[in-house]
């Protein structure tokens, strides 16, 4: 199987920004009360055509796929293209969008709501598969007008400050980082003049490299930028605010799309593009990701609004991926890649949750809320799987990102990684006792009534769901796309070691050959199964 | 046969999908034999594949059954595959076997439940778990039945989770258990750095490439894994409290199934073991024995049937790991499997008293229940001198071949260990006499608007079943030449590293003797203590002819000491519960109006810096042209600065 690009898949790309973009449009235009079945439909549309793209992506090589690139001005160009980092991003745009808005209410001022809400998705397939670094930069800043425009119109709350945080907190750190690009492009320039695209960047640096000190600096610059989008502890204080005051949909939107931008961005173009920078300050940032997963945790034990714990949970578990990045090997890597797409998964799935106990009770407050399962036995069945699929229980999607994270970190930074495994402990406090003490016990008072899942919502949750089961049974779906592109980093990163001669250990080597008594069982089965000629009946590629 | 052994957890998965799916409109009691009928075809299953595994040559009984690839990346490759191999079969026939039984007596137990379906569908998922844990073949999908049947635990004790203290008990079960599963997890990382894989056959393969210092780094973390989930010091906290759980669930999965796991886990790491310092192995020994005989002193004490079984279930388990640590992995084999029959047919039993006491479980208020409940105390006596080591029942046996271990194990302290373990065994048989005395015999203390019945047949046969399998187990491994079949069936998954004991017959012979007066003592001692007064304790009762007389030893420490189990729990719960919440708050706080704080500050300061400066910008050009001198002025002589000095 090896389909090199077998449609004609020129536009494919173009197409996930521009549906999205069309259908922001069109939800203005059309009647009011048509708005959010025009999103819903832009949204399927973008998610087959991302679907479309996962089924046409050439998992053997690691390269960005599908690309295209058209010269915009000034060095700027449009270039799309995805590779097995930003792969499952994309695709988990396309299906959390149209989930997120099948299974949130609809509400007043729906016509400029949805068109919101079709920005973000155009905005944030823009950033996950621009390889220009100025376009990047302007998807990477123009979706917070949109989530900006959501929590302060339709949150709750004090809604206006926590949108005003969150837009002014994002916009600050990244400021630095468009002069970081500028900067880059300018020392990067050639005889053919400045480019920004990324792969004319990256060769320009193999073959004149920065100097120490620059590179280092635009370095930070991109990273404090990313940090705080992530976030990372400890620029995180927005995300609590921002995630309790927005509606339903502004925080499964941002917690399982919009956070990914700073890791994906560490990758993209932290790591890839300075790899000696990152190897120096690896332990600072080793350090932030630990701290982000036993901090976000213990103050997550302690909220009192089923929302801000969500939200605490999510700083944990962005901490875990932020570790896994600075592992610096292939099972960090993938692990880190893995977690950011199971993270959107189990948290945009606990977000819809909490938005639905909301919608019926209208509190968060755990101390208000008591005894659901009694009432609503369907719905405390989804919620059991999805914090256990939260907490990291094996066999379902999160527990593969968090245990080759932490491997990948024991590999080779073995102290942080002791002290990471704890947060697993944490995780399983923090989200038992929430929901001990939310759908556990006797119900009082309205608890006692609360209706249980419609069918729509059944159907709404139902693909979340499937994935959070799938996905654990069977990670390596995702893994064999992700890895090439994976390996190719790590290449580029060794390289980069072997120069500055730093810290990263190797990898341990698989066992070259058994030992005697098991290659005579080997030779035993492989007889076996000829005399019985059952072969391929039980499963594979042996 | 042996490439069918996916049937064996796909069964019970298939009876819960099945009963997800349908489970609440097939009702009562179908629902429960459909889940039934699961257990018992993967029993059927397991059967099958273990007479295929006996027709092979002993060095072949090692078969791994790849069924896809699980998780690849980099050099990390796990598959899921099963490795059948006298272990694990032994494991899952027990498992199994013992699993249905249960399932049936549930079908009784639970008649009347709103969630029956529920239950049967957690009970099948539970057997699943526990299954792809001993027939994993590597330490990853060994990991996933572990929490997986973590998970079912969970779910099983805060089954009735209206009431605050089971859903409590279930939630406390989870995080205990996640303490020891941060050993397991840096145990399979240190495997997987040392010897480049975490499959079994690459561990007995490359086990001796260890280096001691690994080896034995890698044993007791995973210790820290096994005293979590095998419920022993200092991780035992759980488990008591764990009895909130409907009673089969009790029997199954915190008595005869998932606490055994942790002494699984380490028969399947022999090799390691092996190439581990002494010391190491003397940890496993001493955590257990001392285990034992705090568990078994806790018994004493304890007025909830449950809660006694409980704890010597604690106490039970700390004999395996004492054998494991003795080097004696066939006589922990050996006890676990007799232990999961008697202990599952006491749990059982002590459930179809709870039945027919109307879920009452104080033996204060039961007494005299012989003649009511026939079958249920005939069968509970059986349990009894099989716990208690009396011959020819099984428990006598499989605690004697510990003990015998014990003795010789002089590298870790033999001596001192088998007077532990002796002192446990006096003290076992007291406390099993105690509470037999206390519910079946005596004056009945129940209240007259209270009548005990004997329970349904669902209920009774499971009983005469597991009874009968208690009184002759024994005669898996009977210590006479030619007789030690389980040892010899063992054997090719232990690659020659449990000890081969040639003590003499003589003294065999007179360690049972010892044994068995110590038990016999025990009872009468227990007899003379309780038999007459009724109350359970030591402390006579208000108006009886030894009131008032100086308190003893025992008579002290039995309410403040041995009834709360040494205070480890409330210790526990003083330091993580109360100190670390308060931390927690700590945090949280430092969060709102440190971090938060600076970042509101800065907010602050940048609009007081816009305040101020708008003084500034008056609007008059004298004022301006001011500014604009002071600062040509400025440059200039900073530039003459500059140029001449």
């Amino acid at each position: 199987m090896n389909p090199a690009q077998p449609i004609n898949a020129d536009l494919v790309l173009s197409a996930l920004v521009i549906v999205p973009a069309v259908s922001a449009l069109l939800c203005l235009a059309v009647p009011r009360h048509m708005a959010k079945f025009a999103a819903l439909l832009g949204s399927v549309l973008t998610g087959m055509i991302s679907m479309l793209m996962l089924a046409n992506f050439d998992s053997t090589v690691g390269v960005y796929q599908f690309v295209e690139s058209y010269d915009w001005f000034g060095g700027i160009s449009w270039s799309l293209g995805v590779d097995g980092i930003s792969l499952f991003l994309v695709v988990l745009a396309g299906l959390l969008f149209p989930i997120a808005i099948a299974a949130t209410e609809t509400p007043e001022n729906q016509g400029r709501f949805y068109s919101y809400v079709m920005m973000l998705l155009a905005g944030s397939m823009g950033a996950f598969l621009s390889l220009d670094l100025i376009l990047f930069f302007a998807f990477f800043e123009v979706v917070l007008v949109p989530m900006y425009f959501l929590i302060g119109g339709w949150g709750h709350g004090d809604r206006i400050y926590a949108a005003m945080k969150f837009f002014l907190y994002t916009m600050a750190a990244s400021a630095l980082m468009l002069v970081g690009i500028l900067a880059l492009g300018v020392l990067t320039a050639g005889d053919s003049g400045i480019s920004f695209h990324i792969e004319d960047i990256r060769s320009a640096l193999a073959a004149n490299p920065l100097s120490d000190t620059a590179a280092m600096l635009i370095f930070v610059s991109f990273m404090i930028a990313f940090a705080a989008k992530v976030p990372v502890v400890p620029v995180h204080t927005w995300l609590p605010d921002a995630h309790t005051e927005a509606p339903t949909i502004g925080s499964v939107i941002l917690a399982g799309v919009m956070l990914k931008l700073g890791t994906y961005g560490m990758i993209r173009f932290g790591l890839a593009l300075f790899p000696e920078a990152a190897l120096e300050l690896a332990p600072v940032f080793l350090t932030l990701g630990v701290v982000g997963i036993v901090y976000g945790a213990a103050v997550a034990t302690v909220q009192k609004d089923l929302k801000r714990l969500v939200a605490y949970s999510s700083i944990a578990h962005m901490g875990f991926i932020v570790l896994g990045i600075f592992a610096f090997n292939s099972q960090g890597i993938s692990g880190a890649v893995i977690q950011m797409v199971n993270h959107g998964i189990s948290t945009g799935a606990l977000f819809i949750l909490v938005g639905w106990i909301y919608a019926r009770r209208h509190t968060r407050q755990i101390a208000e809320l008591s005894g659901l399962q009694k009432a609503a036995p369907v719905f405390a069945g989804v919620m059991t799987l999805v914090v256990l699929s939260s907490i990291g229980l094996p066999g379902l999607n999160g527990f593969v990102g968090e245990f080759l994270i932490l491997m990948g970190a024991f590999n080779s930074a073995r102290w942080w990684a002791v002290v990471a495994v704890s947060g697993v402990i944490l995780a399983a406090l923090y989200l038992l006792w929430a929901y001990q003490r939310t759908f556990h016990g006797s119900p009082e008072g309205n608890n006692a009534t609360m209706p249980d899942l419609s069918i729509k919502e059944r159907l709404a949750i139902a693909p979340l769901l499937v994935m959070i089961i799938g996905l654990g049974v069977y990670p390596n779906f995702m893994l064999e796309r992700i890895e090439p592109t994976v390996d190719v980093l790590i290449a580029s990163i060794e390289e980069a070691d072997l120069d500055s001669g730093q810290f990263i250990e190797t990898e341990p080597e698989a066992p070259a050959s058994r030992a005697g008594k098991d290659g005579l069982i080997e030779e035993l089965e492989k007889a076996e199964s000829k005399s019985e000629g059952y072969g391929d009946d039980h499963g594979g590629d042996s | 046969m042996l490439e069918l052994a996916w049937l064996i957890p796909g069964f019970p998965l298939l009876g819960a999908l099945l009963n997800l799916a349908v489970g609440r409109r097939l009702g009562e009691p179908s629902s429960g034999w459909l889940a039934a009928a699961a257990s018992g075809a993967s029993f059927v299953t397991t059967v099958l594949v273990f007479n295929e595994l006996r027709s092979l040559e002993a060095g072949e009984r090692f078969h791994i059954e790849k069924l896809f690839d699980w998780i690849t990346v980099g050099s990390f490759d796990v598959d899921a595959g099963l490795l059948i191999d006298p272990l694990s079969i032994t494991m899952a026939l027990f498992i199994t076997g013992v699993g249905s039984l249960i399932h049936v007596y549930s079908v009784g137990y639970m008649h009347g439940d709103a969630n029956f379906s529920k239950f049967f569908i957690y009970l099948n998922l539970f057997v699943t778990s526990m299954l792809l844990l001993v027939l994993g073949d590597n330490l990853l999908l060994t990991f996933l039945g572990w929490e997986g049947v973590g998970a079912c635990s969970y779910l099983l004790i805060s089954f009735w989770f209206t009431d605050k203290a089971n859903a409590t008990a279930g939630k406390k079960a989870f995080v205990t258990n996640r303490v020891g599963d941060f050993g397991y997890m840096l145990a399979l990382f240190l495997v997987f750095e040392s010897l480049g894989s975490i499959k079994y056959d690459d561990i007995v393969a490359g086990a001796s490439t260890l280096a001691p210092v690994t080896a034995t780094a890698i044993v007791l973390l995973f210790l820290l894994a096994a005293t979590g989930k095998s419920a022993q010091l200092p991780l035992f906290v759980w488990l008591p409290d764990a009895m909130a759980g409907p009673t089969p669930v009790s029997a199954l999965i915190h008595a005869a199934t998932m606490v055994t796991s942790g002494v699984f886990l380490l028969t399947r790491l022999n090799p390691i073991l092996a190439e581990a310092q002494v010391w190491a192995l003397g940890t496993i020994a001493w955590v257990g024995a001392i285990t034992a005989l705090v568990a078994a002193t806790a018994a004493v004490a304890q007025n909830d049937i449950k809660k006694v079984l409980a704890y010597s279930t604690v106490s039970q388990l700390g004999y395996l790991f004492l054998a494991i640590g003795s080097g004696g992995y066939v006589p922990a084999l050996f006890h676990m499997i007799t232990h999961a029959f008697f202990k599952a047919l006491l749990f059982l039993g002590a459930g179809s008293v709870i039945h027919g006491m109307h879920h009452e479980q104080d033996m204060r208020k039961m007494g005299g229940l012989r003649k009511l409940m026939p079958i249920t105390s005939a069968t509970f006596i059986v349990g009894w001198l099989a716990i208690a080591g009396v011959p020819p029942f099984s428990g006598f046996w499989s605690k004697d071949e510990i003990l015998l271990y014990a003795y010789n194990a002089d590298a870790v302290g033999g001596k001192a260990l088998w007077v532990i373990g002796l002192a446990t065994a006096l003290i076992t048989a007291f406390y099993m006499t105690r509470q037999v005395l206390m519910t079946f015999f005596g004056k009945p203390r129940f209240s007259e608007d209270v009548h005990p019945h004997e329970s349904p047949k669902t209920m009774t046969t499971p009983l005469i079943v597991l009874a009968g399998l208690a009184a002759v187990a024994g005669l898996l491994n009977l210590p006479f030449k030619g007789m030690h079949y389980l040892q010899e069936w063992l054997e090719p998954s232990l690659f020659g590293n449990e000890v081969h004991l040639d003590a003499s017959s003589n003294s065999k012979i007179l360690l049972a003797l010892i044994a068995t007066l110590v038990a016999v003592s025990a009872i009468l001692m227990a007899r003379k203590v309780y038999g007459t007064l009724g109350t359970g304790s030591f402390v006579p009762a208000s108006g009886s002819e030894d009131e008032g007389k100086p308190m003893t030893v025992a008579q002290k420490i039995e309410k403040p000491i041995l009834a709360r189990a040494w205070g480890i729990d409330e210790a526990y719960s003083r330091l993580f519960g109360q100190l670390g919440e308060k931390l927690f708050h700590k945090f949280a706080s430092f969060d709102r109006s440190v971090i938060d704080g600076a970042v509101n500050g800065v907010s602050k300061l940048a609009s007081g810096v816009g305040t101020t400066l708008r003084v500034t910008q008056t609007g008059y050009v004298r004022n301006y042209l001011q500014f604009m001198a002071f600062g040509v002025i400025a440059l200039g002589v900073w530039l003459l600065w500059r140029l001449f000095i």
